[in-house]
């Protein structure tokens, strides 16, 4: 079952800097849903991934997975990278293996990973040094070792951002559908509007100095998602709006355009701009 | 040079044989370079050996010559006397590396991993490596109770340093990554070094075992002068007492044989321990 994930007004900041990196982030996750984070560099997206994986505490407020404080990393919520970061000493199966070896759950193991290898497409791979793998295999590798541990929370740091266009989406919609049949929650960050719109069942938008989330936007479409559909292109453009808020923030006050939008489904979309 | 079209006329008797045409074009080229090497310090040996025979002043060193020399190896290879020496000098050579990466591998990791601990050994450290391992020797002696561990001391003081240095390069380029996605998978301290730190940095401290072999090699030979009655270096000086100039020959042959085999061990290891895809 997926986690439920509190946010509960989170202030950071970096020792040696003035202004916070990230200041009063509230936002909670309900079970198996799946969030997007988006912004610009620096907005401190990627540092809020960090601390709800446990790899960054705080300074001020704190992370609550299913009730419980996040204080460290744990197998339970996992967090998959921008680039794999693969061992490149091991095999595709050890590399796989790893989160049940050092969780000490070496019991039924090989037919563990076996089943894990063919559902990301690495059946064949099993005995190869990851090294002879491409970008996309590597990150399906990374995929099998995040989810061999039966983790409740998915955490992709723009896991996708350095493969090519074709291997992009076919693992965008890949983590998606894995995620959804396991009830994992998933929350990512990443700059690529499609990537949200396609993944995600709802996107924050985050502004930088200091980064808040400045805009919430639900993404009321059906699995698998079509890329092409009207609603996916609308919903893209909208985003693209908010992102456009927070790169010019306009003086005293940014209209909130989803509702200034004459358009029918704007309703259904649920868009609001918080407080900028 | 074009090979494929002439052996494509062949007959099938000979076609049979292009396998081991092959092994033999690799061997050859494997085995040709090495052999100009080799034949070319022969030469320079017998041309040494003629100046000296041929000038009075030095005549009587004459049997340093290959002849003489090639002979006194023989004579010491096939009466088995070659060995004993060896043994003892590779007893000590051994329990000094064993001293040295039991001691250099860990100092290493803690210097690579605390930026602290290397700001603070920096300065000693290097002052200590920069003295030659023989000037211990009287201390050595004096604080060890054998000659043989004085020798040991001696060769391990002198091989510590390229592990340890070797080790610490080796863990600062540890990609960080690594080490976050371990603890991130829920590794500990000992997971992460057994499947993280240790695989990442084998190769470096292999390359620092090969330099610490042949710094070890090299001193071991002095540190046998003194004191000690076995063992490649006292052969030596036992070979210049009784002005057999061709078993001292012989026996620097014998060292710089196990000296490059030695050698040659550590490049395998070195190989072997590269995580690095073969391309």
């Amino acid at each position: 079952m997926g986690a439920a994930i509190s946010i509960d007004y989170i202030t950071h900041h970096y020792p040696g800097q003035e202004d916070p990196t990230l200041k009063d982030i509230e936002v909670t996750v309900a079970p198996g849903e799946t969030v997007a984070l988006i912004g610009q560099s620096g907005c401190g997206k990627s540092t809020l991934l960090h601390m709800l994986a446990g790899l960054l505490l705080p300074s001020d407020g704190c992370v609550r997975i299913n009730g419980q404080q996040v204080i460290k990393p744990s197998p339970r919520w996992n967090m998959m990278f921008q680039k794999p970061s693969l061992y490149p000493w091991m095999t595709v199966r050890k590399n796989a293996s790893l989160g049940l070896i050092f969780q000490g759950r070496r019991k039924g193991l090989k037919d563990r990973i076996d089943q894990l290898l063919d559902t990301v497409g690495l059946a064949d791979k099993a005995e190869v040094n990851v090294q002879s793998l491409s970008g996309g295999q590597q990150q399906r590798v990374a995929l099998a070792r995040s989810l061999a541990t039966d983790p409740e929370l998915l955490l992709l740091d723009e896991p996708f951002s350095a493969l090519d266009a074709f291997t992009r989406v076919a693992l965008q919609d890949e983590v998606t559908r894995l995620a959804r049949e396991r009830g994992i929650s998933v929350v990512f960050v990443t700059h690529d509007i499609d990537e949200a719109v396609a993944m995600a069942d709802r996107v924050l938008v985050m502004g930088s100095n200091p980064g808040t989330i400045t805009a919430e936007l639900k993404v009321e479409l059906p699995y698998p998602r079509d890329r092409a559909s009207h609603r996916f292109v609308d919903l893209k453009s909208e985003l693209m709006e908010f992102f456009g808020a927070t790169r010019h923030p306009g003086g005293s006050g940014v209209q909130p355009r989803a509702e200034a939008e004459p358009e029918s489904e704007s309703s259904r979309r649920q868009a609001r701009i918080r407080a900028a | 040079m074009n090979r494929e079209a002439t052996m494509n006329e062949l007959n099938p008797a000979l076609e049979r044989m292009i396998p081991f045409l092959r092994l033999a074009d690799q061997v050859r080229r494997r085995v040709q370079y090495p052999t100009v090497g080799i034949a070319g310090l022969f030469a320079l040996w017998w041309w040494g050996g003629w100046l000296i025979a041929n000038n009075e002043d030095t005549m009587a060193f004459a049997s340093f010559a290959p002849g003489p020399t090639l002979a006194a190896f023989w004579d010491l290879v096939s009466s088995g006397n070659v060995w004993k020496p060896i043994e003892s000098s590779l007893y000590r050579v051994g329990w000094g590396l064993f001293y040295a990466i039991a001691i250099g591998v860990p100092m290493g990791v803690m210097i690579g991993y605390f930026l602290t601990l290397k700001q603070i050994t920096h300065v000693p450290f290097q002052f200590l490596r920069m003295i030659s391992p023989l000037a211990w020797m009287p201390i050595a002696v004096l604080a060890f109770a054998t000659w043989d561990g004085a020798i040991i001391f001696l060769i391990a003081i002198a091989a510590i340093w390229p592990i340890t240095y070797a080790t610490a390069h080796g863990v600062q380029r540890i990609d960080p990554m690594w080490l976050k996605v371990g603890s991130n998978l829920g590794a500990n301290p000992i997971h992460t070094l057994r499947y993280i730190v240790m695989p990442a940095i084998a190769q470096d401290v292999f390359a620092g075992i090969r330099l610490a072999v042949g710094v070890a090699w090299i001193v071991l030979v002095p540190a046998e002068y003194l004191g000690v009655t076995s063992g490649l270096g006292y052969a030596i000086n036992d070979a210049r007492d009784t002005l057999e100039y061709d078993k001292l020959a012989a026996f620097v042959l014998v060292i710089g044989i196990i000296g490059y085999m030695l050698d040659a061990i550590c490049v395998r290891l070195i190989k072997r321990s590269s995580y690095h895809a073969e391309s």
